[in-house]
């Protein structure tokens, strides 16, 4: 048992713990055994792996964006270059980092052992899909060496056919390639939780992780397609003038938004309903406590996916949609924003007399509550007609979109990583510097992006790399807060990095938490469970947890 | 210990219905799959799933129609009428009796008939590539009248059919130029109908090449099953490109 | 390969009937499919005004419906490819007429 009462961390005696002889990482040696494997686990930290690669690359651009806004000249680069800067900036933080994060890594290796499953439905699609990610993320670069694309990550009409002689079509090709890498791990999801839980193991009683990625699998499916050949269509329009966008011709520029529209809203959802299953995991856990909710939380899930679907054109108020097309998606939006609100709630009410202890996971996931709901809530203002007309186009849909997806998705990811890493591993972290990069990356990241609430609300335009003077002071705080954030990042990297040969062996529940992941060993076995797992208990059941442990012997390595 | 789930509570269930499906195994069992009709289900679940995305990538091209034929209606009226009926209507047929011997393909699997799955399999793949060369003959046709969109586009059958033989009634210049927006429409879309037509022949060969060695024909027949799914997901889109395209408004006097 | 049985039937929970269509069936269809072809030739000559392009749609869909059905097998297959197969026409749907709502309601044409 825990020797503090403040931590609910349960470590093997360190002195005599060794990692088991056997697992997913030794069980075959050998680049090539890593390369051509069928195995979710090894996938996910292959794709892990990659994503921190161009995780890095997205945030070299964010530093050069910030250090050139430091000023309100532009001085540092000319205007195509900062162009090039945000464009690249957002289609590989966007394709290439949130969309694959939470479920290619984490969830690649966990949904089969949440459900009790040996692998994923298509463990060779599962390996398709990381080599697709690596074809598009080369496009991608390619597009970056040749000299960069700079319509922004939204492609946008008439701009990107027929104004720019930039590499459009080299990073349309990349993103439509990522798009089917994507598809196809959702529906590898889709088709491993639909058809190979374990006997016992119910749609409600899996893990409320499994049901959020099984809905942003659903948006996968049904929303990536339609990017797909939006893009198509840019191409060709560059290639061959087509005339499909092109007023001249009799095209309509609108209509490349609407369909690219389709995708990229749902696509948010791809992006924040992983993490969310994250949250509910971490909350959980660390309040001792089942998730509040459990019914309305999984129909949440399921309800942001449908309804992300209807309201696309929000992104396109003020781009010449009619009024009463506007009213409707404006309407439909505020809808939206309930199911998210629902689990904001649920999670309140989990940690409600629970026993809350503050490990670096749950110091992430209460960063995602607060910034996920501030990034949320400004979505309704701009949702609002009036409201959007004003901050569109400004610095404060910057700032609302960050808040949710790097104040609530990127913090979910990394409570995520910390919370399963000993899992994957074997090894925990060293915690006092883990909660100090938390807390640095809490604050670093308000120091970012508060500043520009105002200065969006004040009128500063976004994609604009010079300002009038006034909103300096703003500025140098944001690019300050940016530099602290990228401290922040940066631990991480070093001390997972470290922990891999010498943190101290993990066991095989490190939380004491509920779940089929922590019943096994950490680095589970290649083929997860040496015999098929019957599930009699429900989900977050701390009873059925406590009079198991009671019931074990406790081996050592 | 650590391994292993506990289950906690002893064996109770009625496994007096034991062997209500006889455990066949094939060669093809994937291990993590605990059953072979496990396999069979999740596979054919996860080929609809892709035809989904299918549904939803040809959508888009579809909406495209919808929009400028409602917008330029007379132009995509005289531009299909270029379009021969005769040649549509044999390509529909065409294709739905491919698809009529892939079902009868999938039937053979079923029942273990390999003489006659690789029969099915053949007239497929025939009737298949007989669709495309019609294709071809007809995209010829419009690089040498210049309906294909691009630089050597030429609208002037549309503003002065007369000239041609045609009993269209002419367009004014800018109606005349939509009708490139319907040419591209149509090989955009018939383009890419074609293209997903020549990756389905190109999985035929490899199926058929499968089949003769009798890997389908043993009780497995999930790969020609699924391959079905595409091919007729295919032949579904076709039945619609036709009416839409070729058959906007034959009637005279309008 | 895994004696366990399993009483709660989580792995097969709706036992998909192995039916086999028989040929005659698909020849049925496939007469059908032949007939619809030449009927909407047939519509497209008459002129029904507004009706034409409803008709062609309907019959298209008809034969789309009964490829999917019976080519293809959906009517003899479990609830959830039934669902599968209406979720993807569904978003379709939405796709299209959500979109139309937009232009139906804003200066039609006057591109």
């Amino acid at each position: 048992m825990s020797a503090t009462s403040y931590t609910i961390v349960n470590l093997p005696d360190q002195r005599t713990a060794t990692l088991p002889k056997r697992s997913y990482l030794n069980n075959e040696d050998g680049l090539l055994s890593w390369l051509f494997t069928g195995d979710h686990k090894r996938i996910a930290i292959l794709y892990l792996i990659s994503i921190t690669f161009f995780f890095f690359i997205g945030g070299a651009f964010a530093g050069l964006i910030r250090l050139e806004l430091l000023t309100p000249q532009p001085d540092l680069v000319a205007s195509d270059t900062y162009n090039k800067f945000f464009s690249m900036h957002g289609i590989i933080m966007i394709f290439l980092f949130l969309v694959p994060s939470v479920p290619a890594t984490l969830g690649n290796f966990l949904i089969p052992i949440m459900i009790g499953a040996k692998d994923l439905a298509f463990p060779k699609v599962n390996l398709l899909s990381w080599y697709l990610y690596w074809i598009g993320g080369l496009f991608t670069l390619a597009a970056l060496v040749l000299g960069g694309v700079d319509t922004g990550w939204t492609f946008t009409t008439p701009l990107s056919t027929h104004y720019l002689n930039t590499h459009v079509v080299t990073a349309a090709t990349g993103v439509f390639i990522i798009g089917f890498s994507s598809i196809f791990t959702g529906l590898n999801f889709i088709v491993t939780i639909h058809r190979m839980r374990a006997p016992g193991m119910t749609w409600f009683r899996m893990p409320l992780f499994c049901w959020s990625n099984y809905a942003a699998s659903v948006l996968m499916v049904l929303g990536t397609p339609v990017l797909a050949i939006t893009l198509v269509l840019v191409a060709l329009e560059r290639l061959v003038g087509i005339g499909v966008f092109d007023p001249t011709k009799g095209g309509d520029p609108l209509l490349f938004q609407h369909l690219f529209w389709f995708y990229s809203h749902p696509a948010v959802y791809i992006m924040i309903l992983p993490g969310m299953g994250v949250i509910s995991e971490v909350i959980s856990t660390f309040s001792r406590k089942r998730v509040f909710g459990y019914t309305a939380v999984a129909f949440s899930s399921v309800a942001i996916a449908l309804f992300g679907f209807f309201v696309w054109a929000h992104h396109m108020f003020i781009m010449g949609v009619s009024n009463y097309s506007a009213l409707v998606f404006s309407l439909l939006t505020m809808l939206v924003a309930v199911p998210s609100a629902i689990k904001i709630f649920n999670w309140a009410f989990t940690l409600q007399k629970g026993s809350i202890t503050f490990e670096t996971p749950m110091l992430y996931a209460f960063g995602f509550l607060g910034l996920f709901t501030i990034g949320g809530m400004t979505g309704v203002f701009l949702g609002a007609l009036g409201m959007d007309i004003h901050l569109t186009e400004t610095y404060f849909i910057v700032a609302h979109f960050h808040f949710v997806m790097v104040g609530g998705m990127l913090m979910a990811f990394l409570a995520g990583i910390h919370f399963w890493w000993p899992k994957m591993t074997g090894r925990m972290y060293p915690e006092s510097l883990s909660k100090l990069a938390a807390v640095t990356t809490f604050i670093g990241f308000n120091l970012t992006f508060l500043p520009q609430f105002i200065l969006g609300y004040l009128g500063m335009p976004r994609r604009y790399h010079a300002y009038p003077p006034e909103f300096q002071v703003l500025n140098v705080l944001s690019t300050a807060g940016a530099t602290v954030l990228g401290v922040g990042y940066m631990l991480p990297l070093l001390y997972l990095a470290w922990s891999l040969k010498y943190g101290a062996i993990a066991g095989n529940n490190p939380w004491q938490a509920t779940g089929l992941e922590w019943q096994i060993q950490s680095p589970p076995l290649t083929e997860n469970f040496i015999e098929t797992p019957i599930v009699d208990h429900e989900a977050y059941d701390y009873e059925w947890l406590a009079h198991k442990t009671a019931q074990e012997v406790t081996t050592v390595g | 210990m650590d391994n292993a789930i506990v289950a906690t509570h002893p064996h109770t269930h009625e496994t007096a219905i034991a062997a209500e499906h006889e455990h066949v195994v094939l060669p093809q069992h994937r291990h993590h799959f605990e059953t072979q009709e496990q396999q069979r289900e999740a596979a054919t679940f996860g080929m609809w799933l892709f035809l989904l995305t299918e549904i939803m990538f040809f959508g888009g091209l579809f909406f495209a129609y919808l929009l400028y034929r409602n917008w330029y209606h007379d132009a995509f009226v005289v531009s299909s009428n270029q379009l021969s009926i005769p040649l549509g209507a044999a390509n529909t047929a065409i294709l739905i009796t491919s698809g009529f011997f892939m079902a009868l393909g999938v039937w053979a699997a079923e029942v273990k008939k390999q003489g006659l799955l690789v029969l099915f399999l053949v007239l497929t793949t025939v009737f298949g590539v007989a669709f495309l060369g019609i294709k071809a003959v007809e995209y010829h046709e419009k690089w040498e009248k210049h309906h294909i969109p691009g630089a050597s586009f030429d609208v002037s059958q549309f503003t002065n059919p007369q000239a041609y033989g045609l009993h269209e009634k002419p367009l004014a210049p800018d109606m005349a130029q939509k009708t490139q927006i319907f040419f591209f429409l149509y090989f955009a879309m018939t383009g890419m109908h074609a293209f997903h037509m020549v990756l389905g022949i190109g999985l035929l060969f490899w199926l058929t090449w499968r089949a003769r060695r009798g890997e389908f024909s043993a009780g497995y027949v999930a790969p020609i099953e699924n391959f079905g799914l595409y091919w007729h997901f295919v032949d579904i889109v076709w039945l619609f490109l036709f009416p839409l395209l070729y058959l906007i408004n034959r009637h005279p006097g309008s | 390969m895994s004696e366990f049985h399993d009483p709660s039937n989580v792995i097969n929970p709706e036992h998909a009937d192995h039916h086999i269509i028989t040929p005659v069936t698909y020849a049925i269809v496939f007469g059908t499919l032949l007939v619809f072809t030449g009927i909407t030739v047939g519509a497209a000559y008459v002129d029904l005004g507004i009706l034409n392009p409803i008709v062609a749609l309907a019959i298209a869909s008809f034969k789309a419906v009964v490829v999917i059905l019976f080519f293809m097998h959906v009517k003899y297959q479990s609830h959830l490819i039934k669902l599968t197969v209406a979720a993807g026409f569904f978003t379709f749907l939405v796709l299209i007429t959500m979109t139309m709502s937009d232009y139906i309601s804003r200066a039609w044409g006057l591109w």
